[in-house]
């Protein structure tokens, strides 16, 4: 799969596992931004991102507002703001209210990037117990992107999954480790 | 299915017929945050599209005044961050006191949480009484409330909370009255406050300042316009004045990072270097 400038990732209930399952499998070198919404409790600090640097072995950032998208990076969304992506390519952040009682809301990110990537996104939805991010999957095959949801049947909690297949047939479903595998086959779009 | 390309180019419209009609300039706003707030006030306000609402935004001022209240986002609390406000008392508040009298500008107050919390702090450290604040916001119906400071009694118990959090040294229920579901907060602490209409993507400096709160206002401005609100800053503080931001806010992307150093940088605050 060609052509793709940056992948969203968006998961709830059961998320931690599962990102660490799919980033686990990115491939060294692997040079296209990744910006992932977690639904995470309270709105305080969150060390999401520091354990996926120890982990993952490699730069996982927690987005910060008007930053630029870089190349080989993994931004996270902190707690208690909406993250989005700006047509520029640089990432902002808001308060707007919660969506689906979350903020940062998966929705809110998928759409913002459909917008500035168009057909150059690939969003993959995984598990989780609530219907955020349904909607932006949606706006994202809409906007020419790719779409990936994870094979409900594996995931630890499938009402997300199944919220987004309810709204449209996607490009893959599968599961964690299936999507691991495709993520190693993506080569970032040629300038 | 909204066409997307016309989406876009609808909103551009109406920010330039609301520029032009009524001199808000949301022009420079971050432009996906703005978008959802605009496709919401279309279908709240039941327009067919963004083109439907303009022609009424246009020709209703009365209907702009209730877009206005979409397009600016009312979030705030007491104390909010209260290391921000711990970190005021013990690193700038000695500061502060070395100067004769002191103007503090909250800039983008909104519905007044800010200010009473920064009212409340100079109090407990016995400056209030020479300072003048100035409290600022584009959004008249904000400003309205600030100046009225009656919250819900349900909120008080989390701003109890924040304020002991935040070095209060009281008992929080004495900054306010309660009455029917709300509570009022003491009229004494505005003596000393200024509300004003003031934008910072339009207007300029009105007065030489000691301290620049201005929090969760600058996520909302794409890069030259909070370039332009941190040179306002920055033309109205003193030498070596203070300026304090949103904890999600810093001045790492912008063009003003050389001309302010960080006196606690996790809590955003900076100071005029």
């Amino acid at each position: 799969m060609n052509g793709v400038e940056a992948v969203v990732i968006g998961a709830s209930a059961g998320g931690v596992a599962a990102l660490f399952k799919v980033l686990g499998a990115l491939p060294e070198g692997f040079a296209i931004p990744v910006l992932c919404v977690l639904h995470l409790p309270g709105d305080r600090h969150s060390p999401l991102a520091e354990v996926l640097q120890r982990r993952l072995h490699r730069p996982v950032r927690e987005a910060r507002d008007k930053e630029l998208i870089a190349p080989g990076l993994i931004y996270v969304a902190g707690p208690g703001y909406h993250l989005s992506v700006e047509r520029d390519l640089c990432l902002s952040l808001s308060q707007e209210d919660p969506v689906h009682f979350s903020r940062p809301a998966i929705d809110f990110l998928f759409q913002s990037a459909a917008d500035a990537y168009g057909a150059g996104l690939l969003g993959i939805l995984l598990t989780g117990a609530n219907e955020d991010g349904a909607e932006g999957l949606l706006h994202i095959k809409n906007s020419g992107g790719r779409t990936v949801v994870q094979d409900p049947r594996e995931a630890q909690v499938a009402l997300m999954p199944e919220a987004a297949l309810a709204l449209q047939q996607p490009d893959h479903i599968l599961s964690l480790s299936g999507i691991g595998r495709l993520l190693a086959t993506l080569e970032p779009r040629a300038c | 299915m909204i066409n997307e390309r016309n989406t876009d180019i609808e909103i551009r419209l109406l920010m330039e017929a609301i520029y032009l009609k009524y001199s808000y300039d949301f022009r420079e706003y971050s432009g996906a945050s703005i978008k959802r707030r605009i496709l919401h006030a279309v279908r709240q306000f039941d327009c067919r599209t963004v083109s439907a609402l303009q022609e009424r935004v246009l020709h209703d001022p009365g209907m702009f005044m209730q877009l206005l209240q979409y397009l600016t986002i009312p979030v705030s609390e007491m104390f909010r961050d209260p290391g921000h406000f711990l970190a005021l008392r013990g690193e700038v508040v000695p500061l502060l006191r070395t100067w004769p009298s002191l103007k503090v500008w909250i800039a983008g107050c909104s519905t007044g949480e800010e200010v009473y919390s920064m009212a409340i702090l100079l109090r407990e450290e016995g400056l209030l009484e020479r300072t003048i604040l100035y409290a600022t916001d584009i959004n008249p119906r904000s400003l309205e409330k600030a100046k009225q400071g009656i919250y819900p009694l349900q909120d008080m118990q989390a701003y109890a909370e924040n304020y002991r959090k935040a070095g209060g040294r009281r008992d929080f229920s004495e900054y306010y009255t309660a009455a029917y579901g709300n509570a009022i907060i003491d009229s004494s602490l505005r003596e000393n406050v200024t509300f004003a209409d003031h934008s910072l993507a339009t207007d300029s400096v009105f007065s030489e300042t000691q301290l620049v709160s201005c929090r969760n206002v600058l996520i909302y401005f794409n890069k030259p316009l909070q370039d332009r609100a941190l040179g306002l800053f920055h033309e109205s503080l003193c030498h070596r004045g203070f300026l304090v931001l949103g904890s999600k806010e810093s001045l790492e992307f912008s063009a003003y990072s050389g001309r302010f150093e960080a006196l606690v940088r996790p809590e955003r605050i900076y100071r005029k270097s």
